[in-house]
Order: C-alpha cells, then structure tokens, then sequence
C-alpha cells in the first residue's frame, strides 16, 4: 500500500480509537463525576458504582491504546502533544490515578468518612480527563503555537515543538469544548445509569439525563459550530455537527420515552459523530500551528515510515475485532439492570482475633 | 535542577514504584490460578478460601500497578519528547501492541472475574482469571521487548536525512536474545517475588493460629515457588550475563567495579573505591568467578572481560560526535550494589524456601515465632532484590537511552521547564506517598480479616435463575 494510504488509515484508526475511548470510558467518567450528587444514600452509590464496575478498566484501555497508537503511528504527534500539554496531561493523570484506586478501595474500609473521601476521588477524578481531554482536543483541532527551535536541523518536522503554557491551553474555543466532553459525558453517564437499573435509582437518572442533557445540547451545538471557523473541510464538517445535533435530541427524547437502550445507542452515535467532525475537520493535519501553518504538524511530516505502518496496520485489523468481540460478550454477562435491592452488604470488619485453638 | 535531572528523578521515582506493584501481581495472579485451578478440579473449599483470600490481596496491588503504568506510557512523551521523536518508529510499536493484544485482555477478563462469580458457569469462570494471567504475562513480554530494544537496539537503520530510527525488522525487534531472556529471568523473578509474598503470610497465619490447615497448604505452595524460581532466576541470570558482556560490558564492567580489562577476573564479593573512581580494591574476592559468569572460562584469553576504563577510552574514540569529555561510564556504585543487592536477597529467599520446606515436612505446622518473624520480613527481600536488578539495569546503560545512538541528555524535551517537572514530580510523589500508606494498610488489614470462613460453595449460575437475587459480590 502506499505510504499516503497507510498514513490516511492510521488518522481514521486513531478517530476510531478516541471515538471507542469516548463513547466507552465517556459513561463511567459520567457515573463516577455524578456520584456525589445522584448518589443520595450509600446503596444508591453502591449500585452507581456496580453499573461500571465490571468494565471501567477496560473502557479505559481504550485511552491508553489511543495513546499507543498515536506513538506507534505518528510520533511526532505523540511527542509534540504530549510535551507541549504537559501540565494539562498531568492533571489528566492524576484524575484517572484517583478514580482507578479508589473503585477498588472505597468497599474495602468501614467508615462513612473513609466512602465519602473515595467517593470525591471519584468525582473529581473522573472530572478532569472528562474536561481537560476536550480541552486538550480543542486546542488540537483550533492550532496552538507550535515553531521549530532555533537552530534547527534540516529535519523540519522533527523540530517542531508546542512553545506556549498551560495557560495558552485555557482558551475560550478550547474551553467550551472541554464543557462539551464535560456535560456530554455527564449525560451520558446519566443515560447509562437509566439503563443499567431501575427502581428509585433509574427515576433519578431519568431525570438528570433530561437536565444535563439540555445543558449539553447548547454546550455541543456552540462547540461544534464554533468549530467550523477553524475546520478545513465546513462541507463535510457543518453536516456532520447538524447530525450529531439531531442524533443528540433524539437520544434525550427516547429517555423521556423510557426506550434506555436506544437512548443510548443515539448518545453513543452522537459522540462518535462529534468525534468525527473534529477529526474530519483536523485531516490531514495532526496538529495546526497558530504561529505559522507551514509549521503544522500533518499525517505526512509527522508519521512513522512505511515497515511500521504496515505491522502496526496487520496488527490493528487483526486484533480490534476480536477486542470488541470480547468486550462486547462482557456486556452481553453483565446485561442486568440492578437496583438497591440487589446489594449485597458490604464486606463484613475485620474478624476478631480468634481464641488459641480456636482455628483449623 | 535541570528539567534533565528532574525527568530523570521523576522517571526513577514512578518507575521503581510501579515495578513494586508488577511482579508481586504477575506472580501472585497465576498463584490464584493455582489455588483456583484446584478447587475447581478437587472440590476442597481449602482451595476456594485460597483463591478468595489470596485473589483480594492480588487486586489491592493490581489497582496500583495499572494506574501507575499509565504514568509510564505518558511520560515517554510528555518528558522524553526528543527521544520518542527518535526511537517512535521503533518503540511505539511494541507499546501500541501492549496495548491492543495485553491491557485489553487483562482488564476484560479480569473484570469478569471480579464480577462473575454468579454469573458464569463454573468452568468459563476459571478461564477469565486464565486468561486475565495470559495478559500480564504479554504485557510483561512487550514492554520487556521494547526495554530490550534500549538496551541493545536492533532491527532498525537510522535515516541519515531526518536522523531518526526507522524499524525495518519487527521479528528481531521482538524476538531477540536481549528481550526473551529478560522475559524470562524478570517472570521467575516475579513469581520469586510472589512466592515469598504467598508463604511469609500464610506463615504469619500459621503462627497466628488462624486457618491453620488452609494457610498450611499455600504455605507449602509458596514455599516450592520460590525454590523453583530461583532455579529459573539464577540459570536466566547466567544467560543474561553472559549477553549482557557482549551487548553492554560496560555494565557488567560497572556491575563489578572491574577497572582494569583481566583474564581470570574475580567476582569481588566485597570492594571499596576510592575517591578518584577510577580504580577499586577488592577487600574479599573469589578468583576467576566473573570470567566465568561472563564468559564460560575461567582462565585464558577467552575469559578476557574488559575494564571500565579501557571501555570508556574505546567509547570516546568509537563515539567522536560527543564532546570529548563524555563520560560514557554508569554510576558505578549503585551498579555494583544493586548487582550485589539483587543477588544476595535473591539467594536469602531460597535459603528461606529451603527452611520453610524442612519446617512443613510431613504435616507439620511451624509456630516458633523466629520463624514467623522471618517469614514476615522475607516477604521484602525479593521485593527489594527484583528491584535491585532493574535499578542496576537502567542505571548501568547510562549515560545512554538507547545504547549507542542516544544519549539519554539527548532524550528530554526540549522546551520543558524546571518548574512543570517540579510540579509534576512532587504531585507524583505525595500522591504515590500517600496511597502507598493506604495500599500497605488495605493489604495489612485484608490480611487480618483472613480467608473467609464459609465461602458459598457453588454460586454459579444462580443469577439467572432468580432475577431479583442479590449479587454474590459487588462493589
């Protein structure tokens, strides 16, 4: 195949896997941000928490195989980002540090004290990737400055580095799209939540699906419009925001209906169509350079060579399906709606140190 | 400090702290294989017991071991940007195939594991902690072939236009000598690791009087573990030495302060170096050993190992494009005490298992409480060891990244600050301080609650029969 074919099948791949990473991991950052605040009572939290236990870890796998991907695929990119947004990554980092230690450890201690602080590590540790990684998206997609070090060698593109801060990450483009995760995933969450029980449980997710819903339908549509002034393509792009739109209200409209499942298959899409938009908006730049476009970084100047593209692209076709296959099965075992009732109490306290012979 | 030397800390930092975490879960995951295994063939609730008590602890440290390993694969490019615009073509692939092939398997089927007691028959039920173990395993394999590649790249060319490497062979990128050795000698290790973690606490449990014939039985196992591994380590160890003289000699030079090149060079069990680090006296010594761990031979020219400053003043002649003053030669103290650390806490543990065995034979139950002590603090001792070894493996290839193309100097990004690695450095280290506190008391405490005494037996398949059923185990 030919280098710009590989290159072009390695920018989808990688849409498709932070679509995969968005619409997976996006609930349960969702679930873990509302916690504190639909989590009314501790068996309503117990079934909150129970509904993403079995597949949190591996929703965020898709994160780390995005990151992988973009490594493997165009380094330059995996570097350029990831150097240049480094205090952004590192708050990012310590949210999903937070979150991932604190599912496993909040049933293992017996104060209410000891919950409430995992159930805020939760919180906030799923906040943050859910609000920095759209910022972190906007800037992406919306350029940064981005210049060559002085000096440099012949090899232009290898030269190419991200000369702002944290603080020329906070812009309002970049801002609103990091609300836009933010309340989307939020939603999202809530949709997930109506789906996965029922009982008092699903009637509170209902309904704060329908509120965080609205809340993200302006912060989605100001996003994705806004976008157009920066995308290269507004023929494809301005269409696909206007689906994502309607796939959005259609989804909020079949949670009124109580169709929860549908509802979050149109959820599902319109983050895929999202995803989709900045991507088709981004291509074939990787990374747009505010200071000067010749020095944008594109699937041409930042990518890895020939040999690597083909493993790397043997290796993908070969192994996603199959992943989604398994993925998909977990699903299939966990399918249940649970509700209150169906907690089984806590792990009992430590047992009492047993009397000599009193063991065996 | 240098944003340099501060990447440099904080890689050490989470990285050490991650690999605290790595073995003792990718041993201690196919010990509950184990204990599961036999429960399922046997019906004994012993084993059952095992697999619960012993599944909870490995989850504790499973936790720890996946969110530190984020950090790691971030890192690479948020503080080493220069060297993963050098290396991307080569080692992105490895990581990218972790990925794909490893994480997902791993926390898949683990989480169906955690939850599916009830909800899997009871035979596909064993095959999700299978192959959730299977994942580690690759996970280890890949990163291990990836490290493989810094010490001693191959399957590559350096593009003389962009000076970037560029992958023109992945079967040598995975399959070389380099990466299934260090597979090898770091899984034995690991279940080195595990072992000693599995009978130290059913030792303390004995001792205790808690569950006496359950923990007898995981006693025992743990015990063969580490004996068996420590077969494995030393023979993988051997291997690997005896690459490592060809591939990098200057690590074997600086893991015995060996300054001069000699034929029939002694392992020094005891040295001190003096102030000017160029030469070193061996205060206890065993004639020829390190020629013969190095080379085969003990005498003769074949049993040549080269000295650390013949090594340095080859380099600087082979390596003109750096400045003349390079110093290409590691820190040689902690090489040579890590190597020294590694080994010896290494053949305590198998001293150990020997023990533990002879205290266990023909039903016996040991409750001195020397043994128990000792069984409490050889828990560390493989633990330290493993780390040890990778501390001297990662020191003892500077002042290289990649070993022969890249300076690690030459690794950083360029443009990061002092203060971003400071504050990125700090937060790292309070939060990992801080959930180590946690992490130990968790693992104190479930060891204190002990197995649990009546396991349901048989909950498998009972979800579906009642829709409304509790769960047998949630969140």
């Amino acid at each position: 195949m030919d280098l710009d074919v590989l290159q072009t099948i390695w920018f989808i791949l990688i849409a498709v896997l932070w679509t995969g990473y968005f619409v997976l991991d996006g609930f349960d950052l969702g679930v873990g941000m509302l916690l504190p605040f639909l989590g009314k009572d501790e068996a309503k939290k117990r079934v909150m928490i129970n509904t993403i236990g079995p597949v949190w870890d591996g929703n965020e796998v898709w994160l780390l195989t995005a990151g992988g991907a973009t490594f493997a695929a165009f380094p330059l990119w995996y570097a350029t980002m990831f150097s240049g947004f480094y205090l952004a990554l590192f708050l990012v980092l310590v949210g999903l540090i937070l979150r991932g230690v604190a599912f496993e450890y909040r049933g293992k201690g017996h104060t209410d004290a000891w919950r409430r602080r995992w159930d805020w590590a939760i919180a906030i540790g799923s906040a943050l990737p859910a609000l920095l990684l759209g910022v972190a998206f906007g800037n992406v997609v919306s350029g940064t400055p981005i210049e060559p070090l002085a000096g440099s060698a012949p090899d232009l593109a290898g030269q190419l580095n991200f000369t702002g801060n944290l603080f020329t990450l906070l812009n309002p483009f970049s801002i609103v799209v990091g609300l836009m995760t933010l309340t989307v995933f939020l939603t999202h969450g809530a949709i997930f939540l109506a789906l996965k029980t029922k009982g008092d449980m699903h009637a509170v997710a209902k309904s704060a699906a329908i509120k965080l819903g609205i809340v993200a339908a302006v912060m989605a549509v100001a996003a994705l419009l806004w976008f157009q002034a920066y995308s290269g393509h507004v023929a494809v792009t301005l269409p696909l925001a206007l689906i994502a739109a309607v796939a959005w209200l259609v989804a909020l409209f079949l949670v009124l209906k109580d169709r929860d499942g549908w509802a979050f298959f149109f959820s599902a899409v319109t983050i895929g169509l999202a995803v989709a938009t900045l991507f088709a908006g981004l291509f074939p730049n990787v990374m747009v350079s505010s200071t000067d476009a010749a020095y944008n970084l594109t699937i041409h100047n930042a990518s890895s060579q020939h040999y690597t593209l083909t493993v790397m692209t043997i290796v993908a076709l070969v192994m996603t399906p199959i992943v989604l296959l398994y993925q998909g099965w977990t699903y299939w075992v966990f399918r249940k709606r649970i509700s209150t009732s169906m907690i089984p109490p806590q792990v009992s306290a430590p047992a009492p140190e047993p009397m000599a012979n009193a063991a065996g | 400090m240098s944003a340099l030397s501060l990447s440099q800390w904080q890689f050490a930092i989470t990285t050490v702290y991650h690999f605290l975490f790595v073995p003792l879960t990718l041993g201690t995951v196919w010990l509950v294989v184990g204990f599961q295994t036999a429960w399922y063939r046997t019906g004994n609730v012993k084993y059952l017991k095992l697999t619960k008590f012993f599944g909870k602890l490995f989850l504790i440290n499973f936790a720890m071991g996946v969110v530190t390993g984020i950090v790691q694969e971030f890192q690479f490019g948020m503080n080493w940007s220069q060297y993963s615009r050098f290396v991307g073509d080569v080692f992105g692939a490895p990581l990218a195939m972790e990925a794909l092939l490893a994480f997902f398997l791993e926390s898949t089927f683990l989480g169906l594991w955690i939850f599916g007691w009830d909800k899997l028959p009871k035979r596909l039920h064993l095959s999700m902690i299978y192959l959730a173990a299977f994942g580690s395993m690759v996970s280890a394999y890949f990163i291990l072939a990836a490290n493989a590649f810094m010490q001693h790249p191959v399957g590559f060319e350096v593009d003389p236009e962009t000076g970037r490497a560029v992958l023109n062979n992945i079967g040598e990128v995975l399959f070389q000598n380099t990466a299934m050795i260090a597979f090898f000698h770091t899984l034995a290790a690991s279940f080195l690791v595990s072992g000693a973690g599995v009978a130290g606490v059913s030792a303390w449990m004995m001792f205790k009087n808690r569950q006496v014939d359950v923990f007898r039985a995981s006693a025992k196992t743990g015990a063969w573990v580490v004996l068996i591994s420590a077969v494995l380590v030393s023979i993988s160890g051997d291997m690997d030495m005896k690459i490592m003289v060809q591939q990098q000699p200057m690590k074997v030079a600086a893991a015995e302060a060996l300054y001069t090149t000699q034929e029939n060079a002694p392992f020094s069990v005891l040295s001190v170096g003096d102030l000017s680090g160029d030469q070193a006296t061996n205060i206890i010594e065993i004639p020829g050993l390190l020629s013969w761990l190095a080379t085969g031979t003990w005498d003769g020219p074949d049993s040549t190992v080269q000295g650390i400053n013949d090594l340095q003043a080859e380099y600087a002649q082979k390596y003109p494009q750096y400045a003349a003053e390079t110093n290409f030669t590691p820190y040689v103290p902690i090489t040579y005490w890590g190597f020294r650390l590694m080994i010896g806490l290494g053949m305590l543990a198998a001293l150990y298992a020997l023990w533990a065995l002879f205290a266990l034979r023909g039903g016996r139950v040991p409750r001195s409480r020397f043994f128990a002590f000792s069984s409490a603090v050889i828990v560390l001792f493989p633990l330290v060891g493993i780390s040890a070894g990778w501390i001297f493996t990662e020191i003892g290839r500077q002042p290289w990244v990649v070993f022969g193309q890249q300076l690690t100097a030459d690794g950083v990004s360029p443009l990061l600050s002092s203060a971003q690695v400071w504050i990125s450095m700090i937060g790292f280290t309070l939060l990992y301080l801080v959930l180590a506190i946690i992490e130990v008391k968790l693992i104190l405490k479930a060891v204190k609650a002990g197995a649990p005494e009546d396991p349901v037996l048989d909950p498998h398949g009972d979800a579906e029969k009642a829709a409304d059923k509790q769960l047998y185990f949630a969140y």
